[in-house]
């Protein structure tokens, strides 16, 4: 198992500094996801999607419960280097304005102790891999279009070959048919590099796409984990709303 | 049918590095018909529908005729413009959440709106947004307006702006990607509200958007943009089913895939389409 979170719990508090009231946003949460295996959490806006995202990554801790990365607590940081990355929605916001798209790459590639030169030489076969070619390594993001920068993300996560990529709705901000390109392009990756996907986003026909399981979350509870295969026989009453509400 | 807006060869260019952004657009919008503009992101889609407006920032210049109602919209001052704007010509924007003032309930910014423009009292407001409010299928109107924006989700939003529009009954509404910003729960709710909105007040449209499936849904006829220019336009059946332009057919073919698979997984249901 790759990933084995068990009844993780999650509350904010609500209101002001002092306030005693708790949101609860994940609820008892208990599953687990193999190695290389494209995992889909599905779910509205305000469902605990990402606060989920944000836990498996280890940037927040469960208030209970425990979220192992290859039998090891993903809290600690050791565990995290290089095996696990993260692409987000913003893309705007997702590289430093002043670093090129060099530097951008190069930053995790020297965290893992690489020498300069032989990282270096690694990124024009990055860049070519989410297909971008060489010309791009002097721009800086503002130059880039979204699709674009969200590529040099993507070159980025892979960058240090991790076991698992998470997506917090990388795609919802891009044009359908950039859409299109990017999830062709992480099809692509993932067999190239044999990685596992966890892919957040309230799109279901882009999870479908990709995902060889889908887990839907509804006010921070699992509604259902279900094979992609196994879409159309649906258990649940929300599930099946859920899937007829899309305008195809 | 006679047309209710016409744009006849309208540019728009930035007086500051003189880049043209629209270099020749015409177009019209025929009385109680929906326009759809579809084209990806910096294809001009929204500047156009700003000029339209005139809602442009100071930098960005536009010349040629806006005719609504036979009546030059280039011609009228900033203060008769201002008139108009809400009261004929109304827009709902991308983005719910920054549409509305931060700072005060969402009833302030509806009665702001309305006795501007109808000069009514506040309990006539109150008694007309409840109204509308529940049409649009929002529980508990009074205590949506005396929240504020961030307390309310992105779907409840846009649907108190289409409450308001209800009541302000346009000549023309203009929706800027108003599904965007929305999961595919709110996105269904709201797309159904558009529709019946069309129903009821047999409202023109212009609508625009880069999803395909919702533009088959709701417009009855398509403008296709690609760098400033109109590359194609037509009916919706006719764009759908022959697309002449190649880029036309790319937009068309670049979600195909990830539908067809979508409908294969499915077991060859079709999903909400009508």
């Amino acid at each position: 198992m790759l990933l084995s979170v068990e009844s993780v719990e999650k509350s904010y508090r609500k209101g002001g500094l002092f306030s005693k009231e708790r949101e609860h946003v994940l609820k008892n949460i208990s599953f687990e996801c193999k190695l290389g295996e494209c995992l889909g959490i599905i779910g509205e806006s305000g469902s605990g999607k990402s606060t989920l995202g944000r836990l498996l990554l280890g940037i927040e801790k469960p208030d209970r419960g425990s979220i192992l990365f290859e039998g090891k607590k993903v809290e600690d940081r050791k565990v995290r280097t290089g095996n696990l990355s993260a692409v987000f929605q913003d893309y705007t916001s997702s590289i430093n304005p002043f670093y090129t798209v060099e530097e951008a790459i190069l930053e995790p590639l020297q965290m893992k102790r690489k020498a300069r030169e032989e990282a270096l030489s690694e990124i024009d076969h990055l860049l070519y891999q989410v297909g971008l070619d060489p010309s791009y390594r002097k721009k800086y993001p503002h130059e880039l279009s979204g699709g674009e920068v969200q590529r040099v993300c993507i070159a980025r996560a892979v960058s240090t070959e991790p076991k698992c990529i998470l997506f917090d709705e990388a795609i919802s901000s891009l044009d359908g048919s950039v859409q299109m390109q990017v999830l062709e392009l992480l099809k692509n990756l993932r067999k190239r590099y044999d990685m596992g996907y966890i892919f957040i986003t309230h799109d279901i026909q882009a999870a479908a796409y990709i995902c060889d399981r889908i887990m839907v979350l509804r006010n921070g509870e699992i509604e259902e984990i279900v094979e992609v295969e196994q879409l159309k026989d649906v258990q649940s009453t929300y599930t099946k709303k859920l899937l007829q509400m899309i305008i195809a | 049918m006679t047309n209710i807006l016409e744009v006849k060869n309208l540019k728009i260019w930035d007086s500051r590095n003189d880049r043209v952004i629209v270099p020749n657009s015409s177009f019209y919008v025929k009385q109680g018909s929906c326009l759809a503009i579809v084209g990806e992101s910096g294809s001009g889609k929204s500047v156009t529908c700003k000029a339209i407006m005139k809602l442009n920032k100071a930098g960005i210049r536009q010349s040629g005729d806006i005719l609504l109602r036979g009546e030059n919209l280039m011609e009228l001052s900033e203060q008769r413009m201002r008139k108009k704007r809400g009261k004929q010509l109304c827009m709902i924007l991308q983005n719910g959440m920054r549409a509305f003032d931060p700072s005060c309930v969402v009833g302030v910014h509806l009665k702001e709106t309305l006795m501007e423009h109808f000069g009514w009292g506040r309990d006539e407001i109150i008694a007309k947004m409840k109204n509308a409010m529940e049409s649009v299928m929002l529980k508990d109107p009074i205590e949506v307006m005396n929240k504020y924006p961030h307390q309310l989700s992105g779907g409840t939003l846009q649907r108190v702006m289409i409450a308001l529009a209800i009541v302000l009954e346009p000549d023309i509404l203009i929706a800027d990607e108003p599904t965007t910003a929305l999961d595919t729960l709110s996105q269904f709710e709201v797309i159904e509200q558009f529709l019946q909105l069309r129903e009821r007040m047999g409202c023109s449209m212009i609508f625009i958007s880069h999803d395909l499936g919702i533009v088959k849904l709701i417009a009855d006829e398509v403008l296709v943009m690609k760098e400033g220019e109109i590359v194609e336009n037509g009916t919706t059946q006719a764009i759908f089913s022959e697309p002449q332009h190649t880029y036309t057919r790319y937009l068309l073919s670049s979600k195909l895939a990830m539908n067809q698979h979508f409908k294969r997984v499915m077991g060859g249901v079709n999903v909400a389409e009508r």
